[in-house]
């Protein structure tokens, strides 16, 4: 196993070892071996219940593997060194790591009690210790980035679906994570909203060096961010490839038939 | 029916006594209640089982215990080995204690109902355990619980003159003793409208606020 620390454009910047995932009977990944390079945009497809969402998940500690470990930026996720012995990741440790993790979800969760700036704010200022000024300048420069600068003062119950999934993504990128993972970040809304959350991901994928590990079902926009997709079925990788290659030329007829049925 | 505004005259100063006690008691009282069932609430939730079962034990036993007898207790057992407390202050202590087993479930349910995908923003956020429960959780789960507290606020209130029987004289425990010792009985009447006058606002206020936070949310 390599621990190449370094966050040279092609470094692996997450790594999954043999992961494990079961509910109850089901299992959902099966000893799954799986990376992605630094400043990559990754693509998951596949049917739903493949283990897409699960992977995802995993990453940002919602979910404990069975077996198996994870890594990012060459450290342990999942577990940690005691007294010579690997095991599991403590509270502290966990969140060590996973501030290198941010993640906008299917359904935004923003915060409904906090104004759209104080939402983008509130983590820079408790977890990173940022002082207030800092963390409001931050806010500020992301929310003007997503294209809301006019709503700051906002509670997320006044704004559309498609606006506050835009402060999802700015209050994830306020962490200044490495990775960025997109959970069907489109699937929740309506169909004239889904371009503008779209677009702006699309320029955050062209624009910046952040890492994306990114579930879909939008195969244009797929096609437009990713550098690799990979194509899931019952928890394992049937294929993995560039873009052009998954969506002109695929290889399996897993694949194929699920592009037949998406596209 | 005989009605002297004499007698109820020579009650008044006995009567502001009691509605003294009243006030205190239920102020007092509702502030425990409201602060402690939230302890409760949250060390349920506790990651630890040598948290969750003495707390939930604690407010299970309480919960099916009759108030008048955890007043004896508090009043006549706990001083034998623990503090002695004056009448009201157990008084206060006794209903504060037996609603924060009430509020804890009010409590409860109103944290329960706040989505878990608050909770996984949180941990995606890396949130500190206390600043997702202050910033996040709690000031969701209690805008939906007002309404619901501020009912165990007017039955504490109406639970209240139970104090007198370890000697707080609230409000009917002055006009108990004042008739008592009077032969007359306008005394209750002007308590039983006390009680009108500061309950009926108190859920109308209640009722209002309950409006009020189901449109803004």
């Amino acid at each position: 196993m390599t621990n190449d620390t370094s966050r040279a454009n092609g470094a692996e910047l997450v790594r999954f070892d043999k992961v494990t995932k079961r509910f109850g009977e089901v299992t959902v990944l099966d000893e799954l071996d799986f990376s992605v390079a630094t400043n990559k945009h990754v693509t998951l497809i596949g049917p739903s219940g493949s283990g897409k969402t699960t992977i995802l998940r995993l990453l940002m500690t919602l979910l404990k593997p069975d077996e198996g470990t994870i890594t990012v930026d060459g450290e342990l996720l999942t577990h940690e060194q005691k007294n010579g012995k690997l095991v599991r990741a403590g509270e502290r440790h966990t969140r060590e790591v996973r501030k290198k993790i941010g993640m906008v979800f299917q359904q935004f969760n923003l915060f409904p009690n906090m104004k759209v700036q104080r939402n983008v704010m509130e983590a820079p200022v408790h977890v990173l210790g940022l002082d207030k000024d800092e963390a409001a300048q931050r806010a500020k420069d992301l929310i003007e980035l997503v294209g809301l600068t006019e709503h700051l003062d906002k509670y997320p119950s006044q704004l559309s679906g498609g606006q506050q999934q835009r402060v999802a993504i700015a209050r994830a990128l306020a962490m200044r994570p490495q990775v960025l993972l997109l959970d069907e970040v489109t699937s929740a809304l309506d169909p004239e909203l889904v371009a503008g959350v779209l677009d702006v991901l699309s320029d955050i994928a062209h624009s910046t060096d952040i890492t994306m590990i990114c579930v879909t079902h939008e195969m244009s926009f797929a096609r437009d961010i990713s550098d690799r997709v990979l194509m899931f079925d019952k928890g394992k990788i049937v294929e993995s490839g560039s873009p052009e290659k998954i969506f002109s030329d695929p290889e399996h007829d897993r694949t194929r038939e699920f592009l037949s049925t998406v596209l | 029916m005989n009605w002297s505004w004499d007698v109820v005259s020579d009650f008044m100063p006995l009567f502001w006594d009691g509605v003294l006690v009243t006030l205190q008691a239920l102020a007092l009282g509702t502030l425990i209640a409201f602060s402690l069932g939230l302890v409760w609430a949250i060390a349920q939730r506790s990651r630890f089982a040598f948290v969750r079962w003495p707390v939930s034990a604690i407010t299970e036993f309480i919960r099916n215990t009759p108030l008048l007898v955890q007043l004896f207790f508090l009043y006549f057992v706990v001083p034998e080995w623990g503090p002695s407390m004056s009448a009201l202050t157990t008084g206060i202590v006794g209903l504060g204690l037996h609603y924060s087993t009430y509020t804890a479930e009010v409590y409860r349910s109103g944290i329960g109902g706040v989505p878990v995908g608050q909770w996984e923003a949180a941990t995606a956020l890396s949130l500190p355990r206390v600043r997702t429960w202050t910033a996040v959780i709690l000031p969701q789960a209690i805008r939906r619980v007002v309404p619901a507290l501020g009912n165990y606020v007017i039955a504490m209130l109406k639970d209240s003159p139970m104090i007198a029987v370890i000697g707080a004289l609230e409000m009917l425990g002055e006009a108990r003793s004042f008739s008592n010792a009077t032969f007359t009985s306008e005394a209750y009447t002007i308590v039983g409208i006390a009680f009108l006058v500061i309950a009926y606002p108190a859920s109308l206020l209640i009722r209002a606020l309950e409006r009020r936070l189901a449109l803004t949310s």
